[in-house]
């Protein structure tokens, strides 16, 4: 491909390991898994709180008696709820409420040290903007649909796809994630109104929370399945030790 | 690795030494300002610790979301019970809880307790508000009754009150406890009263906390005791209510 002359002159001309510069900053690793160990923690338990009400709606109110938009083809842990299942779960609910705000913390803090750092390092800039890109969008896009194993420059950079999907993920899905899930707390509705009413009410925050959750598990699961695809062993030393490596 | 060299012992040994310091400090004054859940010590203290400060710092007074008339839901949804209740309970149903009384007693001047006709004649105060449970479910409805806060002028609570304890007809399985600012913030009632009627079995007759800037919960039903204290350890299993043993936060804004 004609692109690969343009790949950046130190990274390549470096001969040696030591000497070249690191595939992910320190600061993306550390931050990286710490979002991954927190984003398991949120989907264990939120889908453990969903099975206390599998019915969502939309608006404010929505209850056993109510219709609903949607429900969950899934047992409930609560005997009331209609599910149509005649078989009740155990309750969990106490522990996975804690574990998902615990969780929740954990990802914001981590999230707001990467954001800083993205945006004073310059990370943001080089890596993650689009348009920054050098790649070609039908190239990739033709790359990606033949399952073409990454070519070496992306060893130093995310490519086009990459880019749009991790900003899609970092700057507008989780953003909207917290925002809803701060909604359902009535201490933070009571201080911020316009949080909840601004997704058109209590219900419709729970409802587009779920979907946010759904779009993240489908980005985590595609994530992974790329990972695999590319090589998973020198990826993910990648992501622990930062060190690039060629390709065997 | 890097060898150690003694600039970044020294580095290490400052950063150490403040951390721990800036840890105690932080402990000492969230203590003091009363920012520690009573159910802190668990493993998942740090979360609950932190949505309570976060929301005791930049709301402690703020008002939950009021509703129009027009939102009330219909029917009114009816929460299932929790354990039987005791025949006391039906003995007191089947004379209209003429005999009910709210007791209320710990750190106030003048230890005291209300008919339900004396609850009535006080000034009354109606709220349109949203219930929501911690399962998913919220549904509208008009509360009526007495803030809490008149009945703890009333009875005269004292000053260095830091908890007010409240207990149900079944003090082993529904008791709960309201920081002090939670407990005289102006919406937070003792409700007779849901959409104009008075309350029945199924919404907690003949009085009902009603908490509405935190989860279903905390709004505990057939109230017949309240205990103003400022050491809430003392109660129970010093977790601040019956929740934290079954795995539920003491605190419920979140």
């Amino acid at each position: 491909m004609a692109d690969s002359v343009t790949v950046p002159g130190p990274a390549i001309a470096a001969s040696t390991d030591a000497a070249k510069p690191a595939r992910h900053a320190l600061l993306v690793r550390i931050t990286h898994w710490l979002t991954a160990i927190s984003s398991f923690a949120l989907l264990l338990s939120g889908g453990e709180i969903i099975l206390s009400h599998p019915r969502f709606y939309w608006g404010e109110t929505g209850d056993d008696f109510s219709r609903a938009l949607f429900q969950l083809p899934v047992p409930s842990s609560r005997d009331m709820v209609p599910t149509g299942y005649h078989y009740v779960l155990p309750d969990q609910n106490g522990w996975s409420r804690a574990l998902h705000f615990q969780a929740a913390w954990l990802l914001v803090f981590t999230g707001l040290l990467y954001i800083l750092w993205g945006i004073f390092s310059g990370h943001f800039r080089r890596n993650l903007l689009p348009l920054a890109s050098r790649d070609r969008w039908r190239a990739v896009i033709a790359d990606h649909l033949r399952f073409r194993r990454p070519h070496p420059s992306e060893a130093h950079s995310y490519n086009l796809l990459q880019r749009l999907a991790y900003s899609a993920v970092i700057f507008l899905l989780v953003p909207l994630t917290i925002w809803s899930g701060l909604s359902l707390s009535q201490t933070f509705d009571a201080i911020f109104p316009y949080a909840v009413e601004s997704l058109g009410g209590f219900q419709s925050a729970r409802t587009i929370h779920f979907f946010c959750a759904i779009a993240l598990t489908l980005f985590i699961l595609i994530h992974l399945a790329m990972i695999v695809r590319s090589g998973f062993l020198r990826l993910t030393r990648a992501m622990i030790t930062g060190r690039a490596q060629d390709q065997p | 690795m890097k060898p150690i060299t003694r600039r970044r012992f020294l580095t290490t040994g400052i950063v150490t030494v403040a951390g721990a310091a800036g840890l105690y400090g932080a402990e000492r004054i969230a203590n003091r300002y009363g920012l520690i859940p009573p159910d802190a010590a668990t493993w998942y203290g740090p979360g609950e610790t932190l949505d309570y400060d976060v929301q005791r710092i930049f709301g402690r007074n703020a008002l939950a979301r009021e509703f129009s008339p027009s939102q009330i839901t219909h029917p009114p949804f009816r929460n299932e019970l929790g354990p039987p209740l005791p025949a006391a309970y039906h003995q007191f149903q089947q004379n209209g809880f003429r005999d009910w009384r709210l007791k209320i007693d710990g750190l106030v001047s003048n230890p005291t307790s209300f008919s339900l006709s004396e609850i009535h004649s006080m000034p009354a105060c109606s709220q349109i508000t949203m219930i929501s449970c911690e399962e998913g479910w919220s549904y509208i409805g008009e509360w009526t009754g007495v803030p809490l806060s008149h009945l703890l002028d009333l009875a005269g609570a004292k000053p260095n009150a830091t908890y007010v304890v409240y207990r149900s007809i079944q003090p082993d399985d529904w008791w709960d406890s309201l920081d002090i600012f939670e407990a005289r913030h102006p919406q937070t009632l003792i409700a007779y009263a849901m959409n104009g009627k008075d309350l029945t079995m199924r919404t907690g007759a003949p009085l009902r906390m009603r908490v509405p800037r935190q989860l279903g919960y905390k709004s505990i039903k057939f109230i017949n005791h309240i205990t103003v204290t400022d050491d809430i350890k003392r109660f129970g299993d010093g977790m601040g209510s019956s929740g934290p043993a079954g795995g539920y936060a003491w605190f419920a804004g979140e």
